[in-house]
């Protein structure tokens, strides 16, 4: 449909607004309902308001916040995880929606698992109880993170409730240089436009550099859209996207697939169409880029020097930045590289795919790790992957421990913590204070540079790391 | 739900940007039934323990009670948790008054019957400024009116959305009502599979039922 100045929000959007109130919300249908085992007071909730989960297949239910990543054999060990499991387990069975649990091969992180069967497809409506609900608009859907009574809602009526959102559009043009990873767009965005930058809206990812982009890379960058304040992110399908989706279980199948492709690719904003506010960056301009405060917005080169305080744009924003510099024990016009750190995560839905492991484990395989290093792969596809490829036993050549997957220390419900006061290069997606830990440190980062920091106890430009390789 | 009309009550200046819901409820409190009074664990690493701020706004006496929270930019962002929203509610908060909200937490506040009210950050600024000359002092919040008045006589407009605020006014019950259009959602249903039906795959056919790794088992290969 060209020159009718759609943008891909709005086509999605249509083809899923059951009505419209006085107000202008639109009740939308949910094609794909994303829970987890912190959703269980929902389950409580609507037993007791006395109603059923309306379309429990279409309602997917997967173990990944609180499971553990080592020591299986003895249960889960906290006992409100190990209940909460308990009863979403006797609750799925009962009703048969689509659950993926514990003791499940496919088991992992939700949002990695939907994307490996073919859950999350082009064009379809999903909602679901996880910030990170972002991740799956790199597949075309329009993905948006709710919270617990909207999650009850959409269990009971399968929809749910949007006022219009305005549109921003994030064009990375040119391409990305040698060892720049898609974690540095992201981090590179955040900081630009602020933790603040992207509320109330949807973003539409563009540009050469985002079309260069693999599957697991774009995850990436919806992944941590919503840390710019985003309500939804999305890439428009393509090739790539129909080359990593073909033959998934759930995904079309035979004449059906035809079809859908056709359809696919009608989804796409129209040249005409105009976005409420445009942001350009070169990705050319963008470099190994890391965190060192407490808010994903708090990212700088890893070639830089730790910013004044006084130098923000205002005294309440110096106040936050100073009170982040004393949570993180670091100093003004210190070198990122001389930033000394005390353990390393690899995984997460930000950076938990077989593409992540890789690129850590290229580097783990230079040498060893000089402080402790989990690896946590994103589900048990990943991880059956990633051993067939032998990358677990790089990692453990390196020294870096290799789990089961899950959640793990990018929020430690599972016990994967971070103790008070140390340090943490880690590849997950926030740096909040406390986040992987009371008292933790958190400095977010690629794939690759987690690893360089592993072999050197230091936060790492992982360039100077593949020029000596 | 209680409907949200007009409330006066302590407002705590909280002149603090980005603060994330980590802050205000940390991910090991989270797994806890409804029940819970989780105004026990609001801002808890905070209030508590050897790295907690001494002097803690929400601590200070003249604000016991408190039904207003005055934020700045971006107050709750980050993890959708809605306990976030319990520990507040639970604490007895009715309002927030900032620039800008977490979006998914913005959400959270109207199906909680909280108000979160928008106004320029100028306003918050005033707003705190007042608020800390007189600590303790009271403002009143009117939503039919969508105004912030303060004790001497200012007031303030705020901006809210139509549809959030006739949700808070009536209080009422969002599935009933919702369900009000359940021939409408029918009818979206039978449409939609009839013409696109890989939107809605059956999980079970399409993967099948695996057979399961038992979990207590799973070797731990370290």
């Amino acid at each position: 449909m060209p020159g009718t100045g759609l943008t891909i929000f709005d086509r999605i959007w249509a083809r899923h607004r059951i009505l419209e109130n006085v107000a202008g919300e639109a009740l939308l249908y949910v094609d794909q309902h994303f829970l987890n085992e912190t959703s269980f007071i929902c389950f409580q909730e609507l037993e007791r308001l006395g109603r059923t989960v309306r379309r429990p297949k279409q309602s997917f239910l997967a173990m990944d916040h609180t499971v553990p990543t080592h020591h299986r054999e003895a249960g889960i060990p906290n006992a409100e995880n190990r209940e909460a499991i308990e009863y979403l387990d006797r609750f799925a069975r009962k009703t048969g929606m689509a659950y993926i649990g514990v003791d499940d091969p496919r088991q992992g992180i939700g949002h990695i698992v939907a994307s490996e069967i073919g859950l999350t497809l082009p064009g379809i409506l999903i909602a679901g109880d996880d910030s990170h609900t972002t991740t799956n608009g790199a597949m075309g859907a329009l993905s948006l993170g709710i919270g617990l009574s909207e999650v009850t809602h959409v269990l009971a009526t399968q929809a749910l409730w949007q006022a219009p959102y305005r549109k921003l559009r994030v064009t990375f043009s040119g391409s990305m240089a040698l060892a720049v990873d898609a974690k540095d767009l992201v981090l590179e965005l955040i900081h630009r436009i602020g933790a603040a930058g992207a509320i109330g809206h949807f973003v539409e990812f563009a540009g050469a550099a985002v079309s260069a982009l693999s599957m697991a890379q774009r995850m990436t960058i919806c992944n941590m859209a919503v840390e710019a304040g985003a309500r939804a992110a999305i890439i428009a399908p393509d090739e790539t996207t129909f080359a990593y989706l073909k033959g998934r279980p759930l995904a079309p199948q035979g004449k059906d697939w035809d079809v859908a492709v056709t359809e696919w690719r009608a989804l796409r904003t129209d040249e005409e169409a105009v976005f409420d506010r445009e942001v350009e960056i070169p990705a050319s301009e963008v470099a190994p880029t890391v965190t060192w405060g407490t808010s994903p917005q708090d990212a700088i080169r890893v070639d830089g020097r730790i910013p004044d305080p006084k130098d923000a744009g205002s005294a309440q924003e110096s106040a936050r930045a100073e009170a982040a510099l004393h949570y993180m024990g670091l100093a003004p016009g210190m070198r990122v590289t001389d930033i000394a750190i005390d353990q390393v995560f690899i995984g997460s839905c930000t950076n938990g795919r077989l593409e992540d492991l890789r690129a850590a484990a290229a580097i783990a395989r230079n040498g060893r790790a000089v402080v402790p290093a989990i690896v946590v792969p994103g589900s048990q596809e990943v991880k059956r992957e990633a051993e067939s490829e032998g990358l677990h036993l790089v990692f453990r050549a390196a020294g870096f421990e290799w789990r089961e997957p899950g959640c793990s220390m990018c929020l430690g419900m599972n016990g994967d913590l971070v103790e008070g006061g140390k340090r943490c290069a880690s590849t997950t997606n926030r740096n909040f204070m406390g986040r992987q830990g009371k008292g933790a440190r958190t400095h977010l980062m690629g794939p690759a540079m987690a690893a360089a920091a592993a072999l050197t106890g230091r936060i790492s430009d992982v360039r100077t790391l593949l020029e000596r390789a | 739900m209680e409907p949200f009309l007009r409330i006066e009550g302590i407002a705590v200046p909280f002149d603090r940007a980005n603060v994330d819901t980590d802050q205000i409820i940390p991910a090991r409190f989270i797994m806890k039934p409804r029940q819970f009074d989780y105004s026990k664990v609001l801002f808890h690493d905070l209030r508590n323990g050897p790295a907690a701020e001494p002097g803690f706004t929400l601590d200070r006496p003249e604000y016991r009670g408190a039904k207003i929270l005055v934020t700045a930019e971006n107050f709750a962002c980050g993890s959708a948790r809605e306990q976030a929203v319990y520990a507040l509610q639970d604490t007895g908060i009715r309002a927030l008054v900032g620039p800008s909200f977490g979006g998914i937490f913005y959400t959270n506040c109207i199906k909680n019957g909280i108000l979160p009210a928008i106004v320029d950050a100028t306003v918050v600024s005033a707003l705190c400024a007042a608020l800390l000359r007189s600590p303790g002092s009271v403002l009143a919040v009117d939503l039919p009116q969508q105004t912030i008045a303060t004790n001497d006589g200012k007031w303030f407009p705020f901006r809210i959305g139509e549809g959030d605020k006739a949700q808070l006014m009536g209080g009422w019950d969002d599935i009933t009502r919702t369900l009000e259009h359940e021939q409408a959602i029918l009818a979206h249903e039978r449409a939609t599979a009839a013409t696109a039906t890989w939107t809605r795959p059956s999980f079970d056919e399409a993967i099948g039922l695996r057979r399961p790794i038992p979990f207590a088992k799973a070797r731990d290969e370290r």
